[in-house]
């Protein structure tokens, strides 16, 4: 019998998450947001597009630029549905931008961003990966996470 | 040109460089003449970790140039009692026209940078970029060999944890040169530089775990670093392997050029510097120029 979740009425779906990697855009959405009204995170559902996917329905809580970048490093495929009164209301696929500013910690211990209070900074490069502005350390996106 | 902080080699295009060797071989010829194209100026210098060549010399190209030193020592300033970095550079921004920055954090010249209105360089961050250390290096070769494009250079000794050794290997791709890569397996240099110089200049690296010298141009040595070794016997003996004594030069051209970064410990014992192929000391003397045209170009623009 397939699973059923209750629809949400005001808020945020997230589709297409890369399977596995629905539990860390639920913790990226924790630290962001408060979660105080309905939340489900539904893991390996199928797909026909991915195979299986992961899926986020959050009631009450509508993203900012910066978690949907956020996001995008763990599941570059994700799309997210903006739901009002039950509908889905706008739809956007998430991306990398070529310069992801302010968003997430360099892992590099001896970056200057981890001693002082700066904005850190990443450069998408050609391949995909992204480069610290900083210490100029290459990092795949799902290190940044 | 479009320099006014030098904060890494990646800033930098083929032009940019070129223009900053030609400067560095004007002020060569002037040396001794006396000149003031800094006079008026003060640079602060602003070592936060150890130096020998590059702070003596930066102070040598300012004197050189009639400009005035002020010297920062971390362990005597407020520095010792916590202030940031950024409180530091904003306060040394209002006082000087130049600030000399060395700092153990990777990053912090670029910091620096974003914040100072006055010209930032790079004298060392962390392991991440000295980029005065690889003008002096492309200075050095171009003058000994009067070219880079085609010369053949193998890169010997601890590819991974030298940073001039990374920044070197892009200057050399940038401008055509065949590098060789020489180290031990857990000392190579980091796939992500090799990737970056490949996709960027079309360079062809080539990795191996011995020298090879026959027809080699230039010989550039560095220190395996001992103390980042957990076994001192393994390090010893990797330093065995990878050192440059007159048994290996034996196999070497006549006209090959040995170029150290230095401090030189071990890895070149001391009957080499008086082989007519050690350059190294020559290359450290080319630092003052360097520098002088660094502090003339970021300060006056020119």
């Amino acid at each position: 019998m397939p699973l059923t979740v209750q629809k949400i009425e005001e808020g945020t779906v997230i589709d297409h998450i890369t399977a596995g990697a629905g539990t860390k855009v639920l913790q990226m959405l924790s630290s962001s947001y408060p979660i105080s009204k309905m939340c489900a995170l539904i893991i390996n559902a199928p797909s026909r597009k991915l195979g299986k996917k992961d899926i986020v329905k959050i009631e009450g809580v509508f993203l900012e630029e910066k978690t949907v970048n956020k996001i995008s490093l763990v599941a570059p495929q994700a799309t997210v549905n903006i739901i009002r009164q039950g509908k889905v209301s706008g739809k956007q696929k998430v991306s990398l931008p070529p310069v992801l500013s302010g968003v997430v910690k360099c892992p590099n211990p001896k970056c200057i961003t981890n001693l002082e209070r700066a904005e850190t900074c990443f450069l998408q490069m050609q391949d995909g990966q992204l480069r610290c502005k900083h210490c100029e350390r290459v990092f795949k996106p799902s290190e940044l996470a | 040109m479009g320099v006014r902080d030098l904060i890494s080699i990646r800033d930098l295009g083929k032009k940019d460089i070129e223009s900053f060797l030609s400067e560095a071989s004007r002020m060569e010829k002037l040396l001794t003449k006396p000149k003031h194209l800094l006079s008026g100026k003060i640079i602060a210098s602003m070592f936060f970790e150890a130096s020998t060549r590059t702070n003596m010399s930066f102070q040598t190209a300012a004197k050189r140039l009639g400009g005035k030193l002020l010297t920062f020592y971390p362990s005597i300033s407020s520095a010792a009692k916590g202030e940031s970095l950024a409180d530091t550079i904003r306060m040394m921004d209002g006082y000087v026209d130049a600030i000399v920055l060395r700092h153990p954090y990777e990053g912090a010249a670029r910091f620096a940078a974003d914040l100072a209105e006055h010209p930032v360089i790079n004298a060392g961050d962390g392991g991440n970029q000295h980029p005065t250390q690889t003008l002096i290096d492309l200075y050095t070769i171009k003058k000994l060999k009067g070219k880079i494009q085609g010369l053949k250079v193998t890169l010997m000794g601890d590819l991974k944890h030298a940073r001039a050794m990374r920044s070197l290997l892009y200057g050399l791709s940038m401008f055509g040169a065949e590098v060789a890569l020489a180290s031990p397996p857990s000392l190579a240099m980091d796939q992500d530089i090799i990737s970056e110089v490949k996709s960027k200049f079309g360079a062809e690296p080539v990795q191996s775990q011995k020298a090879e010298l026959k027809d080699c141009d230039v010989l550039y040595v560095c220190r395996i670093q001992k103390e980042r070794f957990p076994d001192q016997y393994e390090a010893e003996k990797m330093q065995r392997d990878f050192r440059v004594d007159l048994e290996l030069l034996s196999h070497a051209d006549e006209s090959m050029a040995i170029l150290h970064p230095l401090p030189k410990v071990d890895e070149i014992p001391p009957e080499v510097d008086s082989d007519p192929r050690a350059k190294y000391f020559e290359q450290a003397k080319n630092g003052v120029p360097v520098r002088m045209a660094v502090l003339n170009k970021c300060i006056n623009g020119r």
